[in-house]
């Protein structure tokens, strides 16, 4: 056990845990952050994805040790009030079905818009191709991203 | 009252709690939970309550588990009620067969046969009608009319004479009680529908983008600690005997112990519970099943593929009809066994206390949970709780996990939740049945089919019936509508002991696959266009025939397309409900098929939400097209499948575009949930065999059969 010291959600934040416990579980069961979901445990499905430093990771892959000193985002604290524009955008498009993946789909979605202003097709492929949905909502993502870049408004 | 039920009482809370070593704990029941909670406003009937504050309450007694029936069956009962969209709240029903059972059944509650619409439309339209009448009656007594004399509208009941309203809200004390209307109440024709046919926005939606919806695995109670439990890799293997000596020493473990089909870790964290498993040595006693394999399992197909089966359906005279045709075709067709794999691994939180039993859980069918726990605890159904939860999909999975954690908990002693592994929930499912079956027919010579026949060897999942069938294993076969004269088909049930059920679509999973590739086999036999050639077939099936024809029409069946696509059809009738699909394909020089584009014509019958519909078409083309990418093997007794990478799904990378095609209708309304996934496999398949000449006759599609 060894306290570990982060940022989560724009709050400073002390667990004191086993270093290799993964992000997750300190999320799921240590803090009772429920939004970020268990899906595979292997970096497979995205169900788990946050943001570390803003970069969409695994949480279900990342031990709390390599987050120590790091500044974490869950969809807990995506935006205030579900307005961030990929949130806008995903409620205006109802893209989920079931919901369980959407956490991760969003997470992932609004850290590739982060970088890309107006992704292609293509890059939406290349980034959400991590995520997957087994309702079948790839359709409605897809349109949904594109959606969120014109909220957002990135230029072309 | 045990605090874990005090707390679900109040619904909500949230404490913290200094832990050793300085962790913060906090526990809380979820968000859901607050509308779970038992709420004091005046009951109209077991699915209506009105709060004085103007707040309609329904009950939604269909788990959600991504198939929309939060919002459609809301609508259902907001079309009679007469009530504001905005101000409708919704709960989860609790285990109450007598009012929520399925087509009337004292018993069995839970979603499945995509029949939660069609199985609720009068039913849940009376309740809301009933809910209305008692509010209208309330405000007459009120204005001291005949009731005659006044509507309802928004949430409002009208005085007709004098335009006076009075709020729900305010009539709802009085409504409760008022006498339940006696006799049928009439139920608007859908000329006056309001809501059914409009496509309102999702109320969950809200909760699934902000990470506030909360699933079974999201529950967390006062005392609770974390389960993982250690299966026999082999079906039905036991327990010969455990060494936890090292399992006790990994930091947060507590608690090691042995139920029916397993050992059990309890961990103060769920991380720490898979750790403790992976130190446990299990010694199994593997059991019967040691030797199977994929290999033997075909061979016991094979087999029995060479005697008669059972009959399950004899149309006309095969026997005489085939040595006479001109030209006869035989193929044998094969799908694997197929796990169901939705996003949310079982899950389940129980508490077992000397005299109550409370469970926390997303599942299909929450009425088997209460008897589970019946048969476990000893305690009789009124002492048990099931609290329902959003289901991370499912797709016909049933809840062995809650059994699991019944006995976990009641031999730990405290609340625990068990969690389920990705790995555990590939290698522990009840798989959608493997299938061999064989088929003839014959044409005449003008290509068209006189005699057709199947022989069917697939385990038995939902029990035989007299003449020795599984109907559920025959579906997609033994329902085709194809207007052939002589049809038979036989039936084998193998017992191989590897446990299945139902899954997403059920026998049309496989069925449909097998007859609509071989109807493609036929129509290129005789040489016909597989449009024309099931169009003829069907021409006394005006309801299939429209679908195809208008997905034909749509997908511009026949026309030129880009350089290297080409089309393949299929169809399907199941739950209520007639699909078309038209798949475009591609297929390049390493075997690598792609699918551009599926177009889909559906008639459901009257559609109630046109939105969810297409949500639930798209959704059931995809969980198609993965099935037809990978498939669950067995060797030693054990599936060899254990993630997402060795069990492929589809990804977004590889998703077509979808056009879905509603057919207007008001007939009752079928089942949707299944409808479109058996038409796709075929469709592409077809596809495939238009763009290479080679026929996919095995699933899954691996690029060495293209090539």
């Amino acid at each position: 056990m060894a306290a570990i010291k982060f940022t989560l959600n724009g709050a400073p934040q002390t667990v004191d845990v086993v270093p290799q416990m993964p992000l997750l579980w300190v999320l799921r069961d240590t803090l009772g952050m429920t939004g970020t979901k268990f899906g595979c445990g292997m970096a497979l499905c995205g169900a788990c994805t946050v943001h570390l430093n803003g970069e969409a990771i695994r949480s279900c892959s990342t031990p709390i040790a390599n987050v120590a000193g790091k500044r974490v985002i869950t969809i807990e604290g995506l935006s205030a009030d579900g307005n961030h524009p990929v949130q806008r955008a995903w409620l205006e498009g109802d893209v989920p079905q079931c919901g369980y993946c959407q956490s991760g789909q969003i997470m992932n979605a609004a850290a590739l818009l982060a970088k890309n202003k107006r992704p292609t097709d293509a890059d939406i492929d290349e980034v959400m191709r991590g995520n997957i949905c087994r309702c079948g909502t790839y359709q409605d993502i897809r349109h949904a991203i594109h959606r969120a870049a014109e909220i957002q408004g990135g230029a072309r | 009252m045990s605090t874990a039920a005090a707390v679900n009482r109040r619904g909500f809370l949230k404490t913290s709690a200094a832990a050793a070593g300085g962790l913060v704990v906090g526990f809380y029941l979820p968000e859901n939970s607050k509308l779970a909670a038992e709420s004091t406003d005046p009951k109209l009937n077991a699915f209506v309550r009105v709060g004085t504050d103007d707040s309609v309450t329904l009950t939604i007694h269909r788990a959600e588990l991504g198939q929309g029936s939060m919002t459609a069956l809301s609508m259902l009962l907001a079309e009679e009620l007469e009530c504001d969209w905005s101000k409708i709240r919704t709960e989860f029903a609790k285990v109450d067969p007598a009012n929520y059972g399925v087509f009337g059944s004292p018993v069995l509650q839970g979603v499945f046969g995509s029949l939660s619409i069609r199985g609720s439309w009068d039913q849940l339209r009376t309740a809301g009608a009933t809910a209305r009448e008692m509010l209208i009656a309330a405000a007459a007594q009120k204005w001291a009319v005949d009731k005659s004399q006044c509507r309802a509208e928004k949430n409002s009941v009208i005085n007709t004479g004098n335009n006076a309203r009075l709020s729900y809200g305010s009539l709802a004390e009085a409504a409760s009680q008022m006498p339940r209307p006696v006799g049928k109440i009439a139920l608007k024709s859908y000329q006056s529908f309001n809501v059914i046919g409009k496509s309102p926005k999702r109320l969950d939606t809200r909760l699934k983008v902000t990470g506030k919806a909360d699933y079974g695995i999201d529950v967390r109670v006062p005392g609770m600690q974390y389960a993982v439990l250690e299966r026999c890799p082999v079906f039905g293997g036991k327990v010969a005997s455990f060494d936890a000596s090292k399992t006790k020493t990994v930091p947060g473990v507590k608690q090691v112990v042995q139920i029916s089909n397993g050992v059990a870790v309890i961990a103060d964290n769920t991380w720490s519970a898979m750790e403790g498993r992976r130190a446990l040595k299990v010694q199994w006693n593997e059991g019967a099943l040691a030797n199977t394999s994929s290999a033997t399992i075909r061979s016991t197909f094979s087999d029995l593929l060479t005697k008669p089966g059972a009959v399950a359906l004899n149309t006309g005279n095969t026997e005489a009809a085939l040595p006479g045709a001109a030209k006869k075709i035989d193929a044998l067709y094969e799908a694997p066994y197929l796990s169901h794999a939705p996003m949310e691994p079982h899950s389940c939180v129980v508490a077992v206390r000397p005299d109550s039993c409370e469970i926390w859980a997303g599942t299909q069918i929450p009425s088997a949970a209460r008897d589970s726990a019946e048969m476990i605890t000893g305690l009789p159904k009124e002492k048990i709780d099931v609290h329902t939860y959003f289901l991370g999909g499912s797709f016909g999975r049933p809840g062995q996990h809650v059994d699991e954690a019944i006995e976990i908990a009641k031999a730990a002693g405290i609340p625990i939740k068990l969690t389920w592994s990705r790995e555990d929930d590939m290698q522990h499912d009840i798989y959608r049945p493997a299938s061999l079956t064989k088929f003839s027919a014959g044409l005449d010579a003008d290509g068209w089919p006189v005699a057709w026949t199947a022989r069917v060897a697939s385990p038995s999942f939902s029990g035989l019936d007299k003449a020795g069938v599984d109907r559920n294993g025959v579906d997609g076969i033994s329902s085709v509508l194809y207007g052939i004269p002589n049809i038979h088909v036989e039936y084998h049930p193998p017992e191989v002991g590897i446990p299945v059920g139902y899954w997403r679509s059920v026998g049309p999973s496989q069925n449909t696959f097998f007859t609509e590739s071989f109807v493609d086999e036929m129509a290129a036999a005789g040489g016909k266009d597989p449009v024309e050639f099931r169009r003829r077939l069907l021409a006394k099936s005006p309801r299939m025939l429209g679908v195809l024809n208008l997905a034909a029409e749509k997908a511009g069946w026949g026309k030129p397309l880009p350089a290297g696509h080409f089309h393949g059809v299929a169809v399907v009738n199941s739950l209520g409900g007639f699909n078309a699909q038209i798949a475009e394909v591609s297929v390049d020089g390493k075997g690598k098929y792609r699918v551009h584009r599926v177009v889909c014509a559906e008639d459901c019958g009257q559609v109630v939400n046109p939105a969810g519909v297409v949500q639930q078409i798209q959704g059931g083309i995809v969980f198609g097209l993965s099935a037809l990418k990978d498939g669950i093997t067995i060797d030693k007794g054990r599936v060899q499948q254990t993630n997402f990478n060795t069990y492929e799904v589809l990804r977004i990378d590889e998703m077509p575009v979808i056009e879905v095609y509603l057919m207007p209708s008001h007939e009752t309304p079928g089942g949707i949930g299944e409808a479109s996934t058996p038409p796709i496999g075929p469709a592409v398949a077809n596809a495939i065999f238009a763009a290479t000449g080679k026929r996919i006759r095995t699933l899954p599609i691996r690029a060495e059969q293209l090539i």
